[in-house]
């Protein structure tokens, strides 16, 4: 090159000046707002992000959406006196679709036909095996089982669930999903008129 | 941790200095001092290593946990975050890695796989876990944990570290607990040196049959 | 398609008469060559036919009918569709195969692998170890009546697991309570064990210098601990004072036995699997995965979901060659601040992933004949701010924050240089190999999904030096964010998957290879189906595993302190290399 020896350091350490600069730049357009406020996080995540990058978990935190996917619950309804009625029917095709194979479900019978009854009777999942894939959400007919948003589970020892852990009312579900649950809501809605309909034509 | 933290209950102040001291245990401030300056080894296994430098780099940034000096040599580290699949052949590296840090030492087992096999629990190169090798100290879920897991699993290890105390933490008793972990040897498969009576019966077993 | 009619035209049966015979089981296309005539079809197809480019070697084991396959795929760099031939051999040991390293040295670690995981002996080989497994490992785990330790049963889904599901760990069903199991025969007491020794005799096989002072050489260690082989990666290297004279990259502390699970996995559940091939380019896996087995259901996706697939590649590489350019400068030398400066992009992209995916890394997101869900509400407004006004920017402010640093240029210029040929020898793909001139990108010289509606450049330098890689990625970066740019204004609407969502799908017998331009090179898929939910063979051809083939010959001559360098530059990820 017939430049001289270090004009492109000096290039690049420009750069390095000019983001040491953004960083005050940015905190004073931005004072008193852009910490600990959910526009400054946002801000902080958007195209015009700037300065001081940093999201200090725990006080602030990223807020995560609708589609993240962590461990999977149970959903269900809670019933006028407090019981909980799960949705899953114990159809197994979470169990049968789980890539790490992780879910162990066993049946409930009825103790005087022996017959089974849509219930489960225990609900494994071992998340030490759990891959996080979602596909049993994806696939399961009942919106029974879906993908928790709560990644806060570091503990002293392993994490193995079981049915009473696992199970969350639908109104948690609600909150995290909100756009899925309308959509499932609403599509369960149409598929019961759709089933009543023709019966009131007879 | 502020002062009201670190001042440790028991013992009235008078009123007129309140303010200006601060008594606590010697628990309270070394555990303070433990707990502030974590130094992880710069260890990465699979994909949750790639998450491991995501929470070091500057969006969640370890360095406001005291962490942020990764030690590549286990000499100078105190905390191993075993980030990914565990292999046998990678085995006998880690146990030896484990051996040469200093105590007090600790384990975070990140993810699933490093917790208990993960997805590839089954294969035949996959140690189901690494605990059955080393002491884990706090296990993250999820595959893989997102960084602000990892955080929540990096706090847990602080509050490991503050319950502790030097007259019972087995870091400072005589005794042999503290005896290095045996290498495995990568023979026809694993072997683990401390199962070797176990292995001599069943080869016998299997013999009779 | 891999042989589609203007192959199956070439004069190889006259060519060849009594040695190779077009294949005619049923979905299976390619040539059969006879086990004596191989090395001379191979040379012809090389010399006489321009077959220069040998993408994929791999073994085939058809337990029923009690033989063994190597199947071999070869490209022309010139573009176009490429010849897939076979090899078949008795299932009796030895199973012998001879070696076409002489004939294409890229051959060298997939006729290694195939030696390791199926037994398979590649007569001429110049080193013939195990490459992913340990020297001493008892048994070739890929053959169909060889069964792990955990092993419960020859397909997924498990019986156990419904309607009567105790759970069970794997571990309680084993004798020592563990993922082991010896040989029959085995005391640990009568045997001593050294998996190292195969590998340092290996490694005294170098040129000897004649010519200077005759000095003792050294060898060195790097790694599996250590901070610049991005994981966990072992170099052994035969130093002359700080000069190279050999070196031999040592792999598998990563190896997780993708393919066997594969082979127990149903389709579907391949699918967040190969999310964990290549873990920095989760969505490019799920597509040359989605683009092999559509191929053998005979399937397409829909309009939407080709262009939301394209989009997300596309993101993927942009994504990961950031990721490449802050690791590389750390192995440089330049501690973080790069890292961190190219980190800070990345996040803003994996944004966007967990919003459509619902996880950042490990995205699962493609489904057979399209996606798994339509991109939520303010996606592409997202995408628009950070690709069309954003990154752009900033690209060019790496850029200039690094390209003309006297430093880097001083490191990367002329170091590790990779000549056209030699990266066409050695079978390299990806920007490796454009980095050495050779204007070949599939998405270019054999499109696939819909890579032919958009404009961008084949991005080439010239003298495949550490420098010309570096800068080859900025390139392809700017290409990528062209693509996105164009397929973001002309994405229709329209449904995102023209199947019936299916947990179990039916996939006809016969084979299929399909390949995507992956960031780091040509990641192809070879499976092949019998027709059951599983596949019956599922291989994966891993770029940066085939581009490790270079690294021997690229660091011969080297200072020791560039290896670190070179390493860099190739753009490995471990879980692809060891898989």
């Amino acid at each position: 090159m017939n430049d001289m020896y270090g004009k492109g350091i000096l290039k690049g350490l420009s750069v390095s000046l000019k983001r040491f600069f953004e960083t005050y730049l940015d905190d004073l357009s931005w004072i008193g707002r852009r910490y600990n406020t959910d526009a400054g996080i946002a801000h902080r995540g958007s195209k015009d992000a700037r300065g001081i990058f940093t999201v200090q978990y725990p006080e602030e935190k990223i807020p995560v959406p609708e589609e993240f996917r962590f461990i999977p619950f149970l959903v269900y309804n809670e019933g006028p006196n407090g019981e909980k009625n799960l949705l899953c029917t114990s159809c197994g095709i979470c169990a049968k679709v789980c890539p790490p194979q992780c879910i162990w479900i066993v049946r409930s019978t009825d103790p005087a036909t022996g017959r089974p009854i849509p219930d489960p009777a225990e609900f494994y999942i071992d998340a030490d095996i759990c891959m996080n894939c979602g596909l049993c959400a994806e696939y399961c007919p009942f919106d029974a089982i879906k993908m928790d948003h709560d990644y806060e589970l570091a503990a002293f020892g392993r994490h193995i669930y079981n049915k009473a852990m696992l199970s969350k009312p639908t109104k948690y579900y609600e909150s995290i999903r909100p756009e899925n649950a309308t959509r499932e809501n609403a599509a369960r809605a149409a598929k019961l008129a759709a089933r009543t309909a023709p019966t009131k034509a007879d | 941790m502020d002062s009201n933290e670190l001042n440790s209950p028991g013992f009235d102040i008078p009123p007129e200095i309140k303010g200006q001291i601060a008594i606590t245990s010697l628990d309270r401030i070394y555990n303070w001092g433990r707990s502030a300056s974590v130094w992880p080894l710069m260890f990465g296994l699979a994909c949750c290593a790639i998450e491991m430098i995501c929470t070091a780099a500057s969006r969640f940034d370890l360095a406001r946990f005291g962490m942020e000096i990764m030690r590549p040599s286990p000499r100078q580290s105190d905390l191993m975050i075993v980030s990914g699949t565990v292999t046998k052949k990678m085995m006998p590296t880690i146990v030896r890695l484990y051996n040469q840090m200093p105590e007090p030492k600790y384990v975070l087992a990140m993810g699933a796989c490093a917790s208990g096999g993960g997805p590839f629990k089954e294969g035949y190169n996959v140690v189901s876990g690494v605990d059955r090798f080393i002491p884990v100290d706090v296990y993250v879920p999820g595959c893989p944990p997102t960084p602000q897991a990892l955080l929540n699993g990096l706090m847990k290890v602080q509050e490991k570290i503050r319950g502790e105390s030097i007259k019972n933490s087995r870091w400072y008793k005589k005794g042999s607990d503290l005896a290095e972990i045996p290498i495995p040897i990568l023979g026809p498969d694993l072997i683990d040196p401390r199962k070797l009576d176990l292995i001599k019966n069943e080869a016998k077993l299997q013999e009779q049959a | 398609m891999t042989t589609p009619a203007a192959v199956q035209t070439l004069d190889l049966s006259t060519r060849f008469p009594d040695g190779a015979t077009p294949d005619a089981r049923p979905g299976y296309s390619g040539w059969l060559v006879d086990k004596s005539r191989l090395v001379e079809f191979a040379t012809a197809l090389r010399d006489e036919f321009g077959y220069d480019y040998l993408s994929s070697v791999t073994g085939v084991d058809y337990l029923p009918e009690g033989k063994m396959e190597v199947v071999y795929q070869v490209y022309r760099t010139t573009g176009g569709s490429g010849v897939m031939f076979k090899v078949q051999v008795p299932r009796q040991d030895p199973v012998e195969v001879p070696s076409l390293v002489s004939i294409y040295p890229g051959a060298e670690f997939q006729e290694r692998e195939a030696w390791d995981l199926l037994g398979i002996k590649f007569s001429g080989h110049p080193d013939l170890r195990r490459i992913l497994m340990w020297e001493g490992f008892s048994g070739f785990p890929l053959r169909k009546d060889w069964h792990e330790p955990y092993f419960e049963e020859e397909a997924k889904p498990y019986k156990n697991r419904w309607p009567d599901g105790k759970i069970v760990q794997a571990e309680s069903n084993n004798p020592y309570a563990d993922n082991i199991a010896y040989p029959p025969d085995f005391s640990p007491e009568a045997e001593s064990f050294d998996p190292e020794k195969a590998l340092y005799d290996a490694l005294r096989k170098y040129q000897k210098n004649e010519i200077g002072l005759n000095t003792d050489h050294i060898i060195v260690n790097l790694g599996p601990q250590h901070p610049s082989t991005h994981g966990v990666f072992r170099v052994a290297v035969m130093l002359d004072g700080e000069e190279i004279v050999n070196l031999k990259p040592v792999m598998g502390y990563l190896h997780r036995n993708h393919e066997k699970i594969g082979e127990r996995n149903t389709y579907l559940m391949n699918m967040p699997y190969t999310d964990r091939l290549d873990y920095l380019a989760s969505m490019s896996n799920n597509f040359g995965y989605a683009l092999a087995v559509e191929k053998l259901m005979g399937i397409a996706p829909t309009e939407r979901a080709d262009y939301i697939r394209v989009l997300m590649a596309e993101m993927t590489r942009i994504s990961n060659h950031l990721f490449l350019i802050g690791t590389l400068l750390n192995d440089l030398g330049a501690y973080f601040t790069p890292m961190l400066y190219a980190l800070e992009e990345r996040e803003l992209i994996l944004d966007i992933f967990e919003a459509v995916a619902g996880s950042r890394m490990m995205c699962n997101y493609f489904r057979f004949g399209g996606v798994a869900r339509d991109f939520p509400e303010g996606t592409f407004q997202k995408i628009k701010e950070i690709f069309f006004e954003r990154l752009p920017g900033k690209i060019d402010e790496i850029d200039r924050f690094l390209s003309e640093n006297e430093i880097i240029r001083s490191r990367g210029v002329g170091q590790g240089v990779l000549t056209a040929e030699d990266a066409i020898r050695y079978s390299v793909s990806g920007p490796m190999l454009r980095a050495s001139g050779i204007p070949y990108d599939l998405r270019r010289a054999e499109p696939y999904s819909i890579y032919d509606r958009f404009e961008f450049d084949v991005c080439t330098r010239k003298n495949g030096d550490i420098y010309d890689r570096l800068m080859v990625r900025f390139d392809e970066i700017r290409q990528s964010i062209r693509i996105i740019q164009q397929a973001v204004k002309q994405i229709p609407p329209g449904p995102v998957t023209s199947v019936k969502p299916m947990y179990q799908v039916r996939v006809p017998a016969g084979e299929a290879y399909g390949r995507v331009e992956g960031p780091k090179g040509e990641l192809g898929f070879y499976i092949v189906s019998n027709g059951k939910p599983t596949p019956w063979r599922y291989h994966v051809r891993a770029p940066s595993f085939i581009n490790l083939t270079a690294f021997g010959p690229m660091c011969i001559g080297q200072k020791v302190a560039d290896v670190v360098g070179i390493l860099g530059s190739i753009d490995i990820v471990l879980g692809e290399v060891d898989r």
